[in-house]
């Protein structure tokens, strides 16, 4: 039995540590460890509400602008504002956009790697390659031309010795299995995704200025203004460039994203069986598009909100309720004044406290606090969150656009439902998600346009942005979203104007959480367990399952200021 | 010097399906991104032609990805022919194969080496080592070891230029800048949060061509993109100088693309080429698709400019409030004064929130006379344009040394 550490874990967002006992050629226990926090909770109390959203979305720069999305929510919520039916579009059709491009990216660029073997496509014939490709998908770019010249730019590249992101990695692993042809097929794509990605994230420059970091969030609604017949606002022109966009995205995914999907998957079978983890599931819920749904969990939008405990799929999942969710320290480097205490957001609790070894150091007290992240529970669960939960919560709902997206790539496959509890469902579930979600955008685009075509202008419910004209006493909010890691909620405590309390409670916190106090593991964590090492120098095998939850840890790691007390001392200087 | 297949990159970028002509179109451009003559084009293709793959170190420490992922939106040349084409990026974890051990070494091996370029995204936490550590070791650590030996820094984003949101009162961590942890290699600051990739691909461009970075301000940036005012090349300006503001999000004045100033606009105090260059392949910016700037490329932006849907006249530098053709320079001032003291985070803290009572009379007293507004539209136009020339003079005098004139800058 041997400990095996992985710092960094990379191909993810962020700083992640992982510690495991293999015995007998497979994980048996298994510690995530988030290495780094900034505080950003801390850093908002006392600040002006409406500016929340600008520091919240740096919370992370891979999912940009999902806690831009989150945090106005819950200050909205907090002062009563109601983003009007144009602001609430725009919001989602940059959200649906952001998680096509996300989902892509993850795949090629943060996972393709734990499955293909750039090096094994030195050895593939371009024609081959070719017919293989054109027999699965009608991609345009599936030629023997196009195979031979990325061939020749990635033999020129692998023989310059000097080999760059490559360099290390797990060459010729006993785990690779795919074709010479395949790999060469997978190693194009991973080059034309890093174009598609490009280009197709323009969206949010288009309608938000930029990206990373889209700047047109503001209380209330949008900071866009929007009129088919301005050539300085969102225009027929800009709606008819981001449709083009989205529908290319939409190409994209069902010509090259889920075919790859399916090649690979079906070369690693046994992976539907590996990487399951809790087996228990939760779904805010998302994507509605009326008005009450702007922060609390919406009942009718594109994602049901559920509950699935115990890997229960037969039954329809419980309803969501907020209030089952509380957080434990017991392992985390925080200190509550009850040690054992699992304490709900609004009235979460934080002092840091760094118990770690000094650095530099070998080994994690994991008997001790191990890590930067709290332990979100609910009703004293650990839950998984993510792409997966949402099918799964969607299929066992009898929702009529997830259910027979999900049957029908089952059936494709030759697969029970259990199938998507695993480290590949998880995969196929993030694919399954972009095509919904690439769908759902063109839906959303052209309600933009008939909406404003009928002469609704209207972005921002202006009636609630001066601080005076917000309710008096101390105001609670929270905004929930779905966001493509999962279900994400900010929680945000305003007294007097200002923000009192800020926390975030984020996907990959649920997903990579430590044990709770009762010493129950999070999902990183149950799931790694059982998964098979056939080399500890090169782990492969831990990448592929950790790399299927799409880890974000600076979303991750947070820092709660329960009663902003620092601040108060410093008020009084 | 010659490649290391004995191919210039131009044959290479060949193989990638890049012709001649698109390579010295890039060139152009390129050349043109960076405020040179356009006669040394040539001078840039036949360098880049010329050169060895440069090996890169792209070390993330207290950051959110949101400069990587600005990268990965390169275009002209795009993120895979940099990578593949023009640098060896031995070691970036967001995007390398190899994990733990195996891409710790693939960094030591590159840095073995030497003349390598250190990227640096995200502040280092020196107050509590533990909240930043990648293999078992602190952020300083790895960034002491990883210059060594260096060729540059380029500090990509306004966190490991300046400590950023990290940085931020009450800076919970003692996040700094790079640059308060280690010297004596030239370092580049290209800030803004996140980095724009068409400027980072240019201060790349202008290493390899002339060997050594761009012409810098006293914070370290390059003239080339952050030595004009946004407010100077904002696409709204006429409208500023005809005093049409925007009053609310969606108005009459905001569909027509009015000046932002009135909603918060930062443009007046912060320096950056964002209107010429924009974002996203010169799709857009923020102030073309309606908000403010925010100020993200100054030093110290997260408290000096916040909040930041006040007016700039009222922005909270110093404990009072700043007429407007004093605020470039004041913000200038406070902030480099803020490098030194790292207990900043607490006074700002204890201003922002002596600043919003201030602010929520003010709201009580506009919302009675709402009227008022309007009228002193003109009057704030010209204190405003004033300020531009005051700002100016002071950003363009001292060039160059970016660290020993921030300090100076302290005594100010």
């Amino acid at each position: 039995m041997s400990r095996l550490v992985i710092d960094p874990v990379s191909r993810i967002e962020g700083h992640l540590r992982v510690e495991v006992q293999v015995d007998g050629g497979q994980v048996t226990e298994a510690y995530a460890s988030s290495t780094m926090w900034r505080g950003i909770e801390t850093i908002l109390t006392g600040r002006d509400p409406r500016d929340a959203w600008l520091f919240a979305q740096r919370i992370c720069g891979v999912c940009t602008s999902v806690h831009a999305l989150a945090s106005v929510r819950a200050v909205e919520d907090a002062v009563g504002a109601v983003p009007p039916l144009n602001a609430r579009l725009l919001r989602d059709l940059i959200a649906t956009s952001l998680c096509v491009h996300d989902h892509v990216v993850h795949f090629y660029h943060l996972q393709a790697l734990d499955w293909v073997d750039p090096t094994a496509a030195l050895a593939a014939d371009p024609a081959r390659a070719a017919a293989l490709a054109q027999s699965i998908s009608d991609y345009p770019r599936s030629t023997a031309g196009l195979f031979a010249s990325v061939q020749t730019r990635l033999k020129v590249f692998l023989e310059s010795g000097k080999i760059g992101p490559f360099t290390n990695g797990y060459w010729g692993h006993p785990a690779y299995r795919l074709s010479p042809e395949l790999n060469l097929i997978a190693f194009s794509h991973y080059l034309d995704a890093l174009d598609f990605q490009r280009e197709y994230i323009r969206v949010h420059a288009l309608l938000g200025g930029k990206n990373p970091h889209p700047q047109t969030y503001v209380v209330g609604g949008m900071a866009s203004p929007i009129d088919l017949n301005s050539q300085d606002a969102i225009n027929a022109n800009t709606l008819q460039e981001v449709a083009q966009i989205l529908q290319r995205g939409l190409d994209f995914v069902e010509q090259v994203f889920l075919p790859d999907l399916q090649a690979i998957g079906a070369a690693y079978p046994e992976w539907t069986t590996y990487g399951r983890g809790l087996g228990s599931y939760m779904v805010f819920g998302d994507y509605s598009l009326s008005p009450p749904g702007i922060a609390r969990p919406p009942r009718d939008g594109l994602f049901p909100g559920g509950i699935i405990r115990n890997g229960n799929l037969a039954a329809k999942p419980e309803p969501f309720d907020p209030s089952g969710i509380a957080e434990s320290v017991a392992h985390s480097w925080f200190r509550y004044d009850d040690p054992g205490a699992a304490l709900p957001p609004w009235k979460g609790e934080t002092t840091p406290q760094y118990t770690g070894p000094e650095p530099p150091f070998e080994q994690l007290d994991v008997a001790g606090k191990y890590t930067w992240l709290k332990a979100p529970r609910y009703q004293g669960a650990a839950m998984e969150v993510g792409p997966v939960a949402r099918m799964l919560v969607g299929y066992t709902s009898g929702d009529a656009r997830i259910r027979p997206l999900v049957q029908g790539a089952l059936d494709a496959l030759r697969l029970p439902p259990e199938a998507l509890m695993s480290t590949l469902g998880r995969v196929l579930a993030r694919g399954l998600e972009t095509r919904l979600m690439a769908q759902y955008s063109l839906e959303l685009v052209n309600r933009l346009r008939d909406n404003v075509a009928g002469g609704d202008l209207a972005v921002a419910d202006t009636g609630r942005w001066r601080p005076t004209s917000w309710p008096e006493g101390t105001l609670l909010g929270v905004g929930f979203h779905e966001a493509p890691r999962g279900s994400l909620s900010h929680w945000v405590v305003i007294e007097g104007g200002r923000i009192r309390n800020y926390q975030a409670v984020v996907p990959t916190t649920w997903n990579a959480s430590p044990r709770d106090a009762a010493g129950n593991p999070g999902a990183y964590e149950a799931a790694l367990v059982g998964t098979p090492v056939a080399d500890p120098q090169r782990p492969l095998e831990i990448l592929r399952t950790l790399h299927s939850f799409d880890p974000c840890m600076a979303c991750a790691a947070h820092l709660y200021d329960a009663e902003g007390r620092d601040i108060i001392e410093v008020r009084v200087q | 010097m010659t490649s290391e297949t004995g191919r210039p990159l131009s044959a290479r970028l060949a193989d990638a399906g890049v012709d001649r002509r698109s390579f010295l179109k890039f060139c152009a451009g390129i050349t043109a991104t960076l405020a040179l003559p356009a006669q040394l084009a040539p001078k840039v293709a036949y360098a880049l032609d010329k050169v060895d793959r440069p090996t890169v170190i792209w070390l993330e420490f207290q950051d959110c990805a949101g400069d990587s992922e600005a990268f990965l939106r390169s275009r002209n040349p795009s993120a895979a022919d940099l990578i593949l084409g023009m640098i060896s990026l031995d070691y970036h974890e967001t995007v390398m194969a190899a994990s733990g051990t195996a891409a710790e070494k693939a960094r030591d091996d590159a840095v073995a080496k030497g003349g390598h370029l250190v990227v640096v995204e995200g502040s280092i936490p020196t107050g509590i080592p533990g909240a930043c550590t990648v293999g078992g070791k602190s952020a300083e650590e790895i960034l002491r070891a990883a210059v060594r030996g260096a060729a540059g820094i380029i500090n990509v984003g306004t966190c490991s230029a300046f400590g950023g949101i990290p940085a931020a009162g009450p800076n919970p961590t003692g996040a700094v800048r790079v640059e308060d942890v280690v010297g004596g290699v030239p370092v580049v600051n290209l800030t803004g949060c996140p980095v724009n990739a068409d400027n980072l691909t240019a201060t790349i461009v202008h290493q390899l061509t002339f060997g050594e970075f761009p012409a810098r301000d006293r914070f370290g940036r390059p003239l080339f993109a952050y030595g004009e005012r946004i407010h100077d090349t904002c696409q709204r300006r006429g409208h500023f100088d005809a005093g049409e503001f925007a009053e609310q999000w969606g108005d009459a004045g905001h569909r027509k693309g009015w000046c932002l100033y009135r909603l918060g606009c930062k443009g007046p105090s912060t320096f950056h080429n964002c209107p010429s260059v924009r974002f996203n392949g010169g799709t857009s910016w923020p102030v073309a698709a309606g908000h403010g700037c925010v100020g993200c490329s100054e030093p110290g932006f997260w408290d000096t400019m916040s909040p930041f849907y006040d007016r700039l006249p009222h922005v909270a530098t110093s404990g009072f409030d700043l007429t407007a053709d004093k605020i470039g320079v004041g913000v200038l001032a406070a902030t480099a004064t803020g490098f030194a003291a790292h207990g900043v985070g607490k006074v700002v803290q204890h201003r922002v929130a002596a600043h919003h009572e201030k602010q929520a009379a003010r709201d009580r007293a506009a919302d009675a006379a709402d009227t008022a507004a309007t009228a002193d539209t003109a009057a704030t136009a010209d204190t405003a344009a004033t300020a531009d020339t005051a700002a100016t003079a002071d950003h363009e005098a001292p060039i160059g040394k970016a660290h020993t004139d921030a300090e100076t800058g302290e005594a100010e």
